[in-house]
């Protein structure tokens, strides 16, 4: 007797996810593109302040060699009531690290859906898509969507401002001593 | 009935909204569902409550009673799916309506220029007039998005 040759099934395609909070809401993010998690107490010396106008939700960079690390509040980002973040997501091949309340769990998704074309405003830049997990829809963060090209250039100006009296100092202050 | 008043017919779904009925054509309605859980979460478009899930789709729930009443309705049981178009592609938007919806025949008389840009047409039923409406003017979309930030660019540009 010949048994039936068993179906060939393709494997499901996954994307492991981190799940986090800000101000209470869950999101999404690709572990992927998460670099480090840091404890927000941890950047308390390390953390410079920084004030760019108009640009509210970014108010401390953090140095790394010549690399500048812009943290953005989450919750400000997303218009949520302001919370004071507990943990930092270092978000990969981006100049962003992400203020956020805490992490959920980590876990996997199998689809992403588009945004649905209705959403026409800046959440189009702030999420990749849709997922849903558990009974539940969840939006995926786009991890370059926390700081537009403009935004950047803005911080870069703040930082430059910030930089400039310690270089510009004729009395060199610093290295009379 | 003559063969050329019979042509003229078309379906249309009436939906209530708080004590007012308006229309849509049958061809862009999917199919009317018991309310379910709304998940929410940022965004910046101004009418998305936030989406449904409807056999395994992701769909965005649009309140539409604030542009058509004038006020915000609260109780809103049921959602009407409607196809919405975007140029070739098409995708489901719920529209939260009062009552359940009726399915009839009915002529519609085109809008004309000095009508809502939502209004697609009239008809007259049961001794009413009731709005036609057209769901690609009357839900965002990115096209609606581009016309506000014209707008809003043109003050700036003029000063």
């Amino acid at each position: 007797m010949r048994l039936a040759a068993p179906a060939k099934t393709t494997p499901v395609k996954t994307e492991q996810i981190v799940l986090f909070r800000v101000s209470g809401q869950l999101f999404a993010i690709s572990s992927a593109s998460v670099q480090e998690v840091r404890s927000a107490d941890s950047l308390s010396g390390a953390a410079t302040e920084i004030s760019a106008p108009g640009l509210r939700k970014v108010r401390h960079v953090l140095r790394r060699g010549d690399r500048s690390l812009f943290i953005v509040n989450g919750a400000m980002h997303f218009g949520l009531h302001a919370a004071e973040g507990a943990q930092l997501f270092v978000l990969r091949k981006t100049r962003t690290a992400l203020l956020i309340d805490g992490i959920e769990k980590m876990t996997s998704m199998s689809r992403l859906q588009a945004l649905p074309l209705s959403f026409c405003h800046e959440e189009r830049q702030w999420y990749r898509g849709l997922t849903a997990l558990d009974h539940t829809v969840l939006p995926v963060v786009h991890p370059e969507g926390f700081l537009s090209l403009e935004e950047l250039a803005l911080l870069d100006a703040a930082l430059l401002q910030m930089d400039k009296p310690a270089s510009e100092d004729p009395e060199g202050t610093g290295c009379a001593q | 009935m003559t063969v050329s008043t019979e042509l003229e017919l078309q379906s249309f779904v009436l939906l209530r909204l708080g004590e007012r009925r308006f229309a849509i054509s049958a061809k862009e309605i999917a199919e009317l569902v018991a309310p379910s859980r709304v998940f929410r979460f940022p965004h910046r478009t101004p009418k998305l409550e936030g989406v449904i899930l409807r056999r395994g789709r992701i769909v965005p729930v649009c309140d539409v009673s604030e542009m058509l009443l004038g006020k915000r309705m609260t109780s809103l049981r049921f959602y009407l799916i409607v196809v919405r178009n975007y140029g070739a592609h098409k995708e489901w938007v719920a529209i939260p309506v009062t009552g359940e919806c009726e399915l009839i025949n009915a002529e519609m008389t085109a809008a004309v220029e000095s009508d809502a840009p939502h209004v697609a047409g009239w008809l007259s039923h049961d001794g009413d007039v009731i709005e036609v409406l057209n769901i690609d003017t009357l839900t965002p979309g990115p096209e609606r998005a581009l016309a506000e930030a014209a707008g809003r660019q043109r003050p700036e540009a003029q000063s």
